[in-house]
């Protein structure tokens, strides 16, 4: 085995080139197996394509509301949903070249197709089985092909997939995935979307900006259910305010498939059911980890309900297999799959890396208005028992908010009564998403909220909605 | 700013201590690391170290004072261009500083760690977390290890020395709650009437006395000691320990590099016995059994006015010279009341040795959370029958107390014996 690699990754998601680059920079004799496009789903139908389209959405939007602004638009504000979705493409492309740059520049061997684990430090690579989705971006150059690799160290980080729920199976034509509501040919008129997580309501959110009739079904009391439940109410407001019709504690029972249209059967709490029409469904009820057909079974891997166990560090139970990314468990996220690979690397490089602490991965969801957190929700903390402080602030009282013309936000800060650790932030409001991270780095360092408030904030921005908050939990806000 | 000084906490789980006395006067100039004041626990003497320099501004606490709450400010230092008279006369810090949530921002100085016996360092890299979480504990960051990026304190450094404290064994949580009080003793006052007035002087006690006469009257009360006695042979230990010694290589003076004692051998042999009968390496918690992992022998040290029991660490793995040489050290360091905490908290059991007094055996009292003590009685000649005739050997008497909740009678014999075989064939300690 002279020519084994030293790592070897199954999978160019997120997780995967990123620990494979990072595998590179340690110096390890690297290669990552890839059956469809580089960058994976993140890429290529998520992460990116999605704010591709938001990104239309919102500027539709705004143009809509050119007057607030003092602007006349001579013409008609309308759009195009070919180029819409065209330029959505074209950016995914832009990546998943990228991604082969830096593979490339790094010395990271590429293999296209199907692995399959045979034995211990043994990958035989098929031609893929998977149709690939349309369109798709060319197979990159300089690539190895079908046959079999060694490798002392294999790291799997193959993805997920959408959950399908028997009996409303998405058929690409009425009944859409992430990756059919990504590439429409027109924007349907109605449109029914199954699940209000973020996947859900970016969806729900463009469907509308662009004209589209959305109502929501959600199985959950709440939408955005992993969020605090003041934010995702605050965010409710705001959806339903545009037209988007919400029906929570309400789940799809059945749906009938018509020429050009769905009649979906949903039944609320109290078990009243009636039939919704639309011209489209979107079925977003989470992602299920790509373990099959991976030759996982016959190694003895241990996977617990669809998630392969993991030490922390990507370790499984079998030695020289590695896990990392969705199929390690949830939060299935693509900075938290990327963070976990680099961890993987380097333990097993020998380094000491951090162990992946889950309570601060951030969370965000690009909708209209923006959601953002980390840590733990107010519902959370007290059920930990925690005797919590907590802290309001609305964009109303944010001078850049309002001269930005995004007045309706709310930033909720969560500390530790006691000690002043602060244990989680709440964000819905324009931009949140990027501003998160601030409260990230201040959980990493362990600030109390003294350090928090006697941070300088910038003035004008929006990052001051983040100090205030702050400031409400201790009884010291200022603008309100 | 004036700059406060605080009194430290020793040990995690220190509370008050006694200022015995203060080294600076006020007025004095400070300078970083000079010896401000001495620190009373109840078994160890130390002293609190400047880490700012100025002048000594005020003494809050004066030296004597008893039961200071950790945390409290002792004394104040005037910083650089400021009147040392003036912050003297300034207002007080309020003695216990109150988490005003709002307001307590740590500030350096009320966060930075009391540097405790010739520990310098600037700065200790803590968290802000950390750093909240030890003050309102009361506990020395500089006691703590850090696991955090390039060793810096986190929160779960903070918290893995709480929940160490709380879980050590401590005398109070021997006590079983539902336990009836027992009878109250007589009073002072009662005591005094049996003797004639003036024909006694009255010595108050000190910490140490307090501490020992506590923690004696829980291990008597609370604990059911057995008692075990053997007699062992030392004429092949006495050989031994004369051919080392005598092979100890001199310095210029003549001084050998070692002189190995029978205790020395005696600690060693407790500790291998102990590592052979693993069972018998044991605490008593109400909760569950802690089996230790290496064998922690502390020693009984007299000192003036009480005694100490400093504790070797691992000792299966010390050899004969390093074990002799850490018995100096602690001799030295627990007469001048020098003795760390760390020093002697903890361990599995104990020697006891009055065999230099001429005392045959006696029976000694568990040292809590040990389960067992070895009484060692005095290495004298005496007839013994070897081979059906009568004979001299070198023997000595010893008497294992134990702790029957930890280890029962075949336990605690299985212990002795195989202590006995080590110290009769010692050429085994050897290798």
């Amino acid at each position: 085995m002279a020519d084994a690699y030293d790592i070897l990754v199954i999978g160019g998601g997120p997780g995967g080139y990123v620990a494979a680059i990072r595998a590179a920079q340690l110096g390890f004799k690297t290669a990552v197996v890839e059956r469809e496009h580089l960058g994976g789903i993140c890429l290529n139908w998520g992460c990116i394509p999605t704010k591709a389209l938001l990104r239309s959405a919102e500027i539709f939007h705004t143009l809509n509301h050119a007057k607030d602004y003092g602007l006349t638009v001579d013409g008609k504000i309308g759009f195009d949903p070919a180029t819409v979705v065209k330029r959505s493409r074209a950016i995914s492309a832009q990546l998943n070249n990228g991604v082969g740059f830096l593979l490339k520049k790094n010395k990271v061997d590429v293999i296209w197709g199907e692995a399959m684990i045979t034995k211990p430090g043994e990958v035989v690579v098929a031609a893929s089985k998977k149709p690939a989705m349309q369109p798709q971006t060319p197979i990159p150059k300089g690539i190895l092909g079908a046959g079999t690799y060694f490798a002392k160290n294999i790291i799997a980080a193959t993805g997920a997939r959408p959950r399908v729920i028997s009996g409303i199976e998405p058929d690409g034509k009425l009944i859409w995935t992430y990756f059919e509501a990504m590439v429409p040919e027109k924007f349907p008129k109605s449109l029914i979307v199954m699940g209000s997580g973020a996947i859900g309501i970016e969806f729900a959110s463009f469907y509308r900006s662009m004209g589209t009739q959305v109502t929501v079904v959600e199985i959950l009391p709440q939408i955005l259910p992993v969020e605090d439940a003041e934010i995702a109410a605050h965010a409710r407001k705001r959806f339903e305010k545009q037209g988007i019709e919400i029906l929570t504690s309400t789940k799809v029972t059945k749906v009938e498939k018509k020429p050009d249209g769905v009649a979906a059967t949903i039944e609320d709490a109290n078990g009243v059911a009636r039939t919704l029409e639309a011209e489209r469904m979107i079925s977003a009820v989470g992602v299920v980890g790509n373990v099959e057909n991976l030759g996982f079974e016959a190694l003895g891997l241990k996977i617990e309900h669809g998630i392969i166990a993991t030490d922390g560090r990507g370790r499984t139970n079998v030695p020289g297999l590695y896990a990392i990314g969705d199929v390690a468990g949830p939060p299935m996220l693509a900075h938290k799959a990327e963070h976990e690979g680099v961890i993987c690397v380097e333990a097993i490089k020998g380094l000491d890396p951090h162990p992946l602490d889950k309570t601060m991965i951030p969370g965000c969801t690009y909708c209209n208005p923006q959601v953002a957190s980390v840590g733990l929700t107010e519902a959370k903390a007290k059920e930990l028992g925690f005797d919590v402080r907590i802290g309001r602030f609305p964009f109303i009282g944010n001078g850049k908010a309002i001269a930005l013309g995004e007045p309706d936000g709310l930033v909720k800060t969560i500390f530790d009564a006691k000690t002043g650790k602060l244990l989680g932030a709440h964000m819905v409001g324009a931009e949140v998403t990027e501003q998160i991270q601030g409260f990230v780095i201040a959980m990493n360092c362990e600030t109390t909220e003294a350090e928090l408030i006697n941070s300088i904030f910038p003035h004008p921005t929006l990052s001051e909605t983040m100090h205030e908050s702050v400031l409400d939990a201790y009884g010291r806000v200022i603008h309100m | 700013m004036p700059i406060d000084i605080l009194m430290p906490a020793l040990s995690p789980t220190m509370e008050k201590g006694n200022l015995s006395r203060w080294l600076k006067k006020e007025g004095d100039k400070i300078k970083p690391g000079d010896v401000l004041a001495e620190i009373e626990t109840d078994k160890a003497t130390m002293e609190v170290e400047a880490i700012d320099e100025g002048v000594l501004a005020k003494i809050v606490v004066p030296a004597g004072t008893a039961d200071v709450p950790v945390n409290n400010v002792i004394g104040l230092i005037a910083g650089e261009g400021e009147d040392a008279k003036s912050v003297a006369s300034g207002p007080l810090p309020s003695s216990e500083k109150t988490p005003d949530a709002a307001l307590a921002v740590p500030t350096a100085v009320s966060a930075a760690p009391i540097l405790l016996n010739g520990e310098r360092g600037p700065r200790v890299f803590a968290s802000p977390l950390a750093r909240r979480i030890a003050k309102e504990a009361g506990l020395a960051l500089a006691a703590i290890t850090g696991t955090g990026p390039h060793g810096r304190i986190i929160e779960r450094d903070v918290k893995a020395a709480l929940a160490r404290a709380a879980a050590a064994p401590r005398i109070q949580d021997l006590k079983a709650p539902s336990a009836p009080l027992p009878a109250p003793a007589p009073s002072d006052e009662l005591i005094r009437q049996n003797y004639a007035a003036g024909s006694f002087e009255e010595v108050p006690h000190d910490l140490m006395r307090k501490t020992i006469a506590r923690r004696l009257v829980e291990a008597a009360r609370t604990i059911p000691h057995f008692y075990l006695t053997a007699d062992c042979n030392l004429d092949a230990l006495m050989s031994l320990r004369e051919a080392i010694n005598a092979a100890a290589p001199k310095d210029k003076e003549g001084n050998p590099a070692y002189k190995i004692s029978v205790n020395d051998f005696i600690i060693k042999a407790l500790a291998l016995a102990l590592m052979r009968v693993p069972d018998a390496n044991a605490t008593w918690t109400e909760s569950a059994m802690l089996k230790h992992k290496h064998a922690d022998v502390g020693v009984a040290v007299a000192i003036p006015g009480g005694l100490i029991t400093p504790i070797i660490r691992a000792a299966e793995t010390k050899t004969l010279s390093v074990i002799s040489r850490e018995m100096k050290d602690f001799s030295a360091r627990a007469r001048a009341r020098k003795l760390l905490p760390e020093d002697y908290q903890g361990g599995s059991t104990a020697v006891s040795n009055l065999g230099m007094f001429g005392i045959k055996s006696f029976s000694a009292i568990i040292n809590p959370p040990q389960a067992t003590i070895l009484a060692v009685g005095a290495a004298e000649p005496r007839v013994i029958v070897k081979n059906g005739a009568p004979a001299i050997a070198t023997v000595m008497s010893v008497t294992l107390s134990c702790d029957h909740r930890a280890v029962d009678g075949v336990l605690g014999a299985e212990l002795l014996a195989t202590f006995k075989d080590l110290i009769e064939q010692p050429a085994g300690m050897l290798v």
